[in-house]
Formats: C-alpha cells, sequence, structure tokens
C-alpha cells in the first residue's frame, strides 16, 4: 500500500481515528486528518510531522495497548516522523546519515574540526595555543577572522541550501498545489503556534512523560533549548555586525550586547539539552522511539557542547586555557552546521512546514 | 487492609468516581474497588464521549439553552413516558450544576465540535474523550486522599435487614478478603458483558449480540443486591442498543464500530427484505432504535445497503464497505439471494418519488407504494459500486436495576430505604430509562446520582 510498514501503520490508525475522532480538541493532528478520507504518503509524513509527541492521545485512548485495536498515535508518527527525514533529505545519497548515530557522527566531527583549528594555530605559532591571550583581536590569534568567517560561512551555506533543498520537497508532497506558496497570515500563525509550542500540552494539561500524570517539564526544556539557540544565533550575528560594521573586533566585555546574548543563550543551551535529556531517559518505552534514540541525543548532545564550550570559554578566555576552548567550541558548533541537514535538526524546520500548511488548511476551510 | 472505611465505592467509571470524589469532598475515608486491571479502569466510561445538561444559556463549549422543560420533553419521548417524573426532573434540574462541579473535579471540555455530529446544544463533550475524563477524574480522587484498588472484584456483599456490613473480594496477587464500611455506594454498572444473563430474556439470540463496552460489567453487584432485597426497577430487555459492524470484536470495540449510514440507504435482513422505514428520523433517536430492530431479525443481522454516491456523507467507518459492481456481485459477497436483493432494491427504486434531498432535515424525499415505506431521504440505489456493511445489535446499556430514590438511596422491595445503601450510575438507570435512550444520558445519570450518592452515604458515615 504504502512506501514503508509505518506509514501502513499510520493508515491503519488514522483509519481508526477518522471513524473515532475524539481527540480532536488535542492537537493539530486529528483535525487535519478529518480533513481526509484517504491518506497518501505525502499526508501521513504531514500528519506525523505535525504531531508534538506530547503522548496525550495515548493515555487518552481507550483503545491503546494491551486493546486489540492497538492504538498507538504518538510512537508511529514518531518513527514515521523520522523517517520522513530521511526520505526527504538532499542530497538522497546523505539521507543514510539518519540512520547512523548520529551522536558518535556529530562528536567526531567536532572533534575533528577542534583539532583542525588546534593544528592550524599550531603550525602558525605554538605559542598563541597555550599562551594567554587578551584584548581585541585574542580569539583571531588562533585562527585569522577570515578564515574563520570563510570556514563557518561555508559550513552554514551548505546547511542551509541541503535543508531549503529538503523541505521543498517535503512542501510538495504534502499536497500543497505545485508552485504553490504560504500566505503570509498563514506563515504568522505558524510562527505563533511554533514559538509557544501550541501543541505541546496535551489539550491544556500538559506533557505526557514518565506516567499517565501530565507534565510541563518537557515543554519548558524545549523552550529553554530553542530561545537559547535563537540566542546564541542572535549574538553570532552581531559580532559579525560588529566585526564588519564598527570594526570591533571580539573577544568583547561581558556586558557588551553579543556576550549578554551569547550568555543567557548558552545557558539555555545547558539547562535546556540537559533536561530534555533526562526527560528522555525517563520517558514511558511504549512512547519512544527508541531506534531513533542517537539522532536525538546527537543533536542535544551538539547543542549542550556548543553552550557549555561557549560559557566556559567566557569564563577562562583570559587564562591559558582559551585555545584549547576556543578550538573545541568553535569545532562544536562547526558539527551542529553540517550535521544540521542530516539529524534531528531538522524536525523544528518540517514541523513548522507542517504548521504552515495546517494554517493554510483551517483558512481555506474556514 | 482491615481498615475500615466510612464509604466503600463498588465500581470505577464515572458514577464511582463522582461518589468518591463527592464523598472525600464531604469529609468521608473513602475506598474505590475497581474489578478491572488499571489499563481497563472505568468500564464503559473509557468509551463515551459527551454528556447531556441542561442549561438556561449558551456557554463557550455549547450552544444554547437547553431548558429543564425541553430535557424533560425529550426524556418523554424517547422513553414513551416510562420513566420517574420525580427521579428524572430532580436529575434534569441538578444537571445544571454539574456541568460546572465536573470542571472543578479537573474535567475538560472541548470549546467547540466539528465533524459530522450535531449535538452542540444539548450535549457537552469531554476534552479527548470518556477515558481523559476519568484520568482526570482519578487523579482528583487521588490527590484528595481517595484509596483506589484495581483487579478488586467483589464477589460477596454481607447485608442483613437492608444494612450493608461488608463486601468480600477476590483478588488475582492478594487474594480474598473482607471490607467493611459504614456507607456503601454501588456503582458497578449494567449486567450486558453477561450473555448468559442476557439470554433469560433474550434466548439463544443473545449469542449475537455484540457487547460495545467493557467485558467486566456482568452484573454481578446488581444480581447480589436483588437477591438481597433490594426493589428492582425497569424492564430486564430493555437496553440501549445500536446497530454496529457484524465485524466488530465481541466486546469492547467502542465507539468506532457504529454506523451512521441507515438513512443514505435501505436496511434489509437476511432474506433481502426491508423491514423498517430507514428515513423516520433524524440522528440521535435513529441512531438508537436500530439496534433493537436488527435483533428481531432472523440471525440477528441486517445489512445497510447504499450506493457509491453517499459514501462521503457520513462519518468514515472503521471496516471498509463490502464493494460489488452489481447488485448480483453484491449479494453474492454478502452470501444474500441475488435474485432477491435485485427484486428488493428494483422495488425500492421505483417507489421513490423525486423530492429535494436534504439530510439536515425532514426533507421530501419519500417513496409512494411499498411497504415499509421510507419516508424522508429517499434516493435510488443505482450507481455502482454497490456498497454494503453488515450489521449486528450492540448492547451498550442494560436498564434493570436498583430503585432509588431522589438522595440516591436504595429502597428495599417492602418499600423502606436502606439504611446506608446507594447506588448511581448504570446500575440504576432504569428509575429514569425506562425504554428508548438520548445521547448523552448515560453520564448525566452517572454524574448526577454519582454526586448525590457520594454526598449522601458521607453524611450517613458521618453521623
Ligand atoms: C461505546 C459506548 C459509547 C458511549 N457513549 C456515551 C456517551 O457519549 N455519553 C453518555 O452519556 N453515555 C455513553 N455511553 C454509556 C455510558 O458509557 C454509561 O452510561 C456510563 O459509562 C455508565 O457509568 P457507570 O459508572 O455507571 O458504569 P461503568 O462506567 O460501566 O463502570 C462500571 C464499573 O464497575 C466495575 N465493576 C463491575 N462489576 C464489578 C465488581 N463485581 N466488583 C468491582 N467492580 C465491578 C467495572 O469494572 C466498571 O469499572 C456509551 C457506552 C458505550 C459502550
Ligand atoms: S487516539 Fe484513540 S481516542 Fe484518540 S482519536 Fe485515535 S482512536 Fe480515538
Ligand atoms: S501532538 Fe500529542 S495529542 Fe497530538 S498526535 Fe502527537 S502525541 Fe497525540
Amino acid at each position: 500500500m504504502h512506501g514503508t510498514r509505518i506509514l501502513d501503520e499510520a493508515d491503519r490508525l488514522m483509519t481508526v481515528c477518522n471513524s473515532c475522532r475524539y481527540c480532536e480538541g488535542l492537537c493539530a493532528v486529528f483535525p487535519a486528518m478529518e480533513m481526509r478520507r484517504a491518506f497518501s504518503d505525502g499526508d501521513l509524513n504531514y500528519l506525523a510531522n505535525l504531531c508534538h509527541s506530547c503522548g496525550a492521545c495515548y493515555v487518552d485512548c481507550q483503545f491503546s495497548p494491551p486493546h486489540e485495536f492497538n492504538v498507538n498515535v504518538p510512537k508511529t508518527l514518531a518513527v514515521a516522523r523520522a523517517e520522513s527525514y530521511a526520505a526527504y533529505a538532499w542530497p538522497q545519497a546523505l539521507s543514510g546519515a539518519f540512520a547512523r548515530n548520529g551522536l558518535v557522527i556529530s562528536i567526531v566531527a567536532a572533534l575533528s574540526m577542534a583539532a583542525f583549528i588546534l593544528g592550524f594555530a599550531a603550525l602558525n605559532d605554538r605559542s598563541v595555543l597555550f599562551g594567554v591571550n587578551t584584548g581585541p583581536g585574542a580569539f583571531y590569534k588562533l585562527m585569522p577572522h577570515n578564515a574563520m568567517a570563510a570556514l563557518f560561512s561555508a559550513a552554514f551555506l551548505y546547511a542551509i541550501l541541503a535543508l531549503v533543498m529538503s523541505v521543498r520537497a517535503f512542501w510538495r508532497d504534502i499536497g500543497t498545489p505545485i508552485g504553490g506558496r504560504a500566505d503570509g497570515g498563514s506563515i504568522f500563525q505558524a510562527i505563533r503556534d511554533a514559538g509557544e509550542l501550541r501543541y505541546l500540552h496535551g489539550g491544556g494539561v500538559g506533557c505526557y512523560n514518565e506516567d499517565d500524570k501530565p507534565t510541563d517539564r518537557r515543554k519548558l526544556y524545549h523552550h529553554l533549548t530553542f530561545y537559547g539557540f535563537l540566542l546564541c544565533f542572535a549574538a553570532t550575528s552581531v559580532a559579525t555586525l560588529y566585526h564588519y560594521l564598527l570594526g570591533r573586533e571580539a573577544p568583547y566585555p561581558w556586558w557588551d550586547l553579543p556576550v549578554v546574548l551569547g550568555t543567557l543563550g548558552g545557558l539555555g543551551l545547558i539547562v535546556g539539552p540537559v533536561g530534555l535529556f533526562i526527560a528522555k531517559l525517563r520517558r514511558a518505552p511504549e512512547l519512544l522511539d527508541e531506534d531513533r534514540y542517537g539522532m536525538d541525543v546527537g543533536f542535544i548532545a551538539m547543542l549542550f557542547l556548543t553552550g557549555f564550550t561557549g560559557v566556559l570559554l567566557l569564563l577562562l578566555r583570559e587564562t591559558a586555557a582559551m585555545g584549547p576552548l576556543l578550538a573545541l567550541h568553535l569545532g562544536a558548533v562547526f558539527a551542529l552546521f553540517i550535521t544540521m541537514p542530516y539529524g534531528k535538526f531538522v524536525h523544528g524546520i518540517y514541523r513548522f512546514a507542517a504548521l504552515v500548511r495546517y494554517a493554510q488548511e483551517r483558512r481555506t476551510a474556514a | 487492609m482491615g481498615s475500615k472505611y466510612d464509604v466503600l465505592v463498588i465500581g470505577g467509571g464515572n458514577a464511582a468516581l463522582c461518589a468518591a470524589i463527592s464523598a472525600r469532598r464531604g469529609g468521608a475515608s473513602v475506598l474505590v474497588l475497581e474489578g478491572a486491571p488499571k489499563f481497563y479502569r472505568g468500564g464503559n466510561t473509557r468509551h463515551t464521549r459527551n454528556m447531556r445538561c441542561a442549561h438556561d444559556a449558551a456557554t463557550e463549549i455549547l450552544t444554547g439553552p437547553y431548558t429543564e422543560e425541553e430535557f424533560w420533553e425529550d426524556l418523554l419521548r424517547v422513553t414513551g413516558g416510562q420513566t420517574d417524573e420525580v427521579l428524572a426532573r430532580h436529575m434534569i434540574r441538578e444537571s445544571k450544576d454539574i456541568l460546572n462541579w465536573i470542571v472543578e473535579q479537573g474535567v475538560r471540555w472541548q470549546p467547540s465540535l466539528g465533524g459530522t455530529l450535531s449535538l452542540g446544544r444539548t450535549n457537552s463533550f469531554f476534552l479527548g474523550g470518556g477515558r481523559a475524563m476519568l484520568n482526570a477524574l482519578y487523579l482528583t480522587a487521588e490527590r484528595l486522599g481517595v484509596d483506589v484498588e484495581y483487579d478488586a472484584e467483589v464477589t460477596d456483599l454481607v447485608i442483613e435487614d437492608g444494612m450493608f456490613l461488608a463486601a468480600r473480594l477476590k483478588r488475582p496477587i492478594k487474594g480474598e478478603t473482607e471490607i467493611r464500611a459504614t456507607s456503601l455506594v454501588a456503582a458497578a454498572g449494567g449486567f450486558e458483558a453477561n450473555i448468559e444473563w442476557l439470554k433469560q430474556y433474550w434466548g439463544e439470540a443473545a449469542d449475537n449480540f455484540l457487547i460495545r463496552g467493557t467485558p467486566y460489567n456482568r452484573g454481578s453487584i446488581l444480581k447480589m443486591l436483588l437477591a438481597k432485597g433490594v426493589q428492582e426497577v425497569g424492564d430486564p430487555t430493555q437496553c440501549h442498543a445500536v446497530a454496529i459492524d457484524a465485524r466488530a470484536p465481541k466486546f469492547d470495540g467502542g465507539i468506532i464500530t457504529r454506523h451512521d449510514s441507515v438513512v443514505f440507504g435501505i436496511v434489509v435482513n437476511k432474506h433481502s427484505q426491508r423491514f423498517y422505514d430507514e428515513g423516520e428520523d433524524i440522528w440521535p433517536k435513529r441512531y438508537a432504535i436500530w439496534g433493537r430492530l436488527v435483533a428481531a431479525q432472523p440471525d440477528q443481522i441486517a445489512y445497510i445497503i447504499f450506493d457509491s454516491t453517499v459514501v462521503t456523507s457520513f462519518m468514515p467507518t472503521l471496516f471498509p464497505p463490502i464493494a460489488g459492481q452489481t447488485v448480483a456481485e453484491l449479494a453474492g459477497k454478502l452470501e444474500l439471494d441475488p435474485a432477491a436483493l435485485e427484486k428488493t432494491i428494483t422495488e425500492f427504486n421505483a417507489a421513490v418519488r423525486p423530492g429535494t434531498f436534504d439530510h439536515t432535515i425532514l426533507d421530501d424525499c419519500r417513496t409512494e407504494g411499498i411497504t415499509p415505506q421510507k419516508t424522508h431521504w429517499a434516493r435510488k440505489i443505482e450507481t455502482p459500486p454497490y456498497l454494503a456493511y453488515p450489521v449486528r445489535p450492540g448492547i451498550t446499556f442494560t436498564y434493570l436495576g436498583t430503585r432509588v430514590s431522589k438522595e440516591a438511596r436504595m429502597l428495599m422491595a417492602d418499600g423502606k430505604p436502606s439504611a446506608n445503601m446507594f447506588a448511581a450510575g448504570e446500575i440504576m438507570a432504569g428509575n429514569v430509562l425506562g425504554k428508548g435512550y438520548a445521547a448523552g444520558m448515560g453520564m448525566t445519570i452517572g454524574s448526577v446520582f454519582g454526586r448525590i450518592a457520594g454526598r449522601e452515604a458521607a453524611k450517613h458515615a458521618r453521623n
């Protein structure tokens, strides 16, 4: 019937749910499902990416196992979602990267890059590596700013290209008319829904994790991670503007905008991922997509490492540890960039696209 | 266990939990004994979706108003007057306040309802359905300090002169035990899952019934109470039954096996004969009569037959329709006599009079010159593929029960009130529902009388 076994199962569940509809008030998945009577692969991938894995429809379902109808929407959609990332990956040749252990790949990438930077610095001038460097431009003794910028822009641009190509394939498959554009209103609605994680609330009570008692913590950790990431991104952007527009070189004093943004973001990236990781350890196995554990944990680890080395760098930048720490920090950021299109990072992008589509469907239906 | 509770509640569904919470809020120590394992806790309540309550004005969740008088008239119509007016009016009055009380216990309502059902004025829908509603009630009960035991089937009741003394229970792990309590609330459901008992009234036909809800409602508590002198109420053959897919599991198939396509086609029995006006009435009522109609047919089976023009007019179904390019092919797949089915459809088509189809009102599409007539929504069945759903009686719940007073206190056979025994929910539904059903009343009966029973049981225990 469908491309994969998990899509067959998702189709079976959506047929059950569509004749039940008790969960229609819980999240966007069910109303979106109700707009359809038959489900293509693209439809199922769309629904899978609309699901925020809050677990409510499992705890609330009268047919969840051990009932013979065996309805487990969160887990089925989690697996389908993870498989959809590989299905839409660009270039397709790299889609296998999702299946491999994301944690190992990211750490290897981060360490290789750190080693590369260290080697690069060592070749130039051993003393910078272990010496104490302070004042504007101190960082660039390790690696000249232009080299750094070139390397990271390349990695970043590649990530953006790969992501755009992937999400384009997804967008087409989930049933938007060819060349169909998202309208501003729907995008705005989706930004709000994604920004407040509207559907990670089990219909209002909170998220289900280790048992049938709802708590809001996964939502909180997710917010810390997400906004931490955005703040770090903002810090980098401001620093880049400082560098090129104002000619001011890093490191900046602690009270300066890039450092304030970066510190707050870095703290978010420490607390958030740790919280998410603990929540994942505790999560009831019947809700968890265990096969994708590595991918999820790899992404969480990279975010944590980025935040952690960043904050350490701030604390120790006036000591001899600055060189190795900077190398590690840059390594983590680099690994984050290049693994972005092939790891858990994409969940945010696809979810956002799915939310835009949902907002659009709602407007047309209204 | 050893300790003695103020209030013992038998059952684990809506009625039981409302009683437990209200007794606990009334200051009593409370134990709930649920015969089912934890996953299956909550009996038929797990499968519910909505509740019918009177209200004077529209709210966030309901378009309104739905006055007490209108509720009463609806009840009168479906029961054909077989209801205890005093109790029923009392329940309807109390239902107004239940809308809010239930929210205070943590239950959430769904803001507005999409989909194909249209009950947004009379009925409020639980956000996430009945199991979500139960989860909220259990969380609240536990938070308040109500003790709950699962896998705790009560096997005997010690009752002397209408006075409850103790309950015996069998637990698979912890073994047999006896529990004493000052008051009892019986909220253990009906006997619909007890096929042997159903057979006493329905004969062998009951073997062909499907039970839509929990397999744990075997009526054991009801039977014990009646045997120990509690007054019986209701006709044992009366129950809420709908036509559900014949391919559904024997028990616990829940809501998703129902069919609401009757108005869009015709219904024939195993001899390919129509037997009732498929166009008689609109939704809630129509829903509730077809189970009994099918139960009266040979082998308790019937087939809803329609054509491809109407498939998107009703809710999607769990089991796909059986299809044939010709009537004869369809008949073959259904193991019906092709000639007989062709004749029935040809005669039906010839009797259809032109009209303007509108399934939201009693429209003017009808037949002339055949028996039974189809008085509304009659359209020719002529566009292949021809489609069919096989249906059987799906029993929702039974009405035979214990007689109670306005205080939910059980009445003994001699008409005297029991000193300390109360009943709520399905087990006493027959007081209000002599026959027939209107959607959402099962939960109204459970919540209203559960709350009263808990309050009164606590009051008795603390005196
Ligand atoms: C598919 C379906 C859909 C329905 N939809 C609706 C709806 O939308 N709205 C509505 O108002 N009504 C609906 N009903 C009817 C509704 O389910 C019942 O009226 C209501 O649940 C009755 O509540 P209760 O608490 O009395 O019984 P139940 O919820 O059935 O609870 C009875 C409890 O008693 C326990 N029990 C039984 N025997 C023993 C024993 N010996 N010892 C210990 N425990 C015992 C059972 O395990 C169970 O937990 C529906 C029913 C079904 C089957
Ligand atoms: S998850 Fe269960 S309760 Fe929810 S819509 Fe699906 S079948 Fe119904
Ligand atoms: S978001 Fe929550 S309620 Fe919705 S499908 Fe996913 S797990 Fe179920």
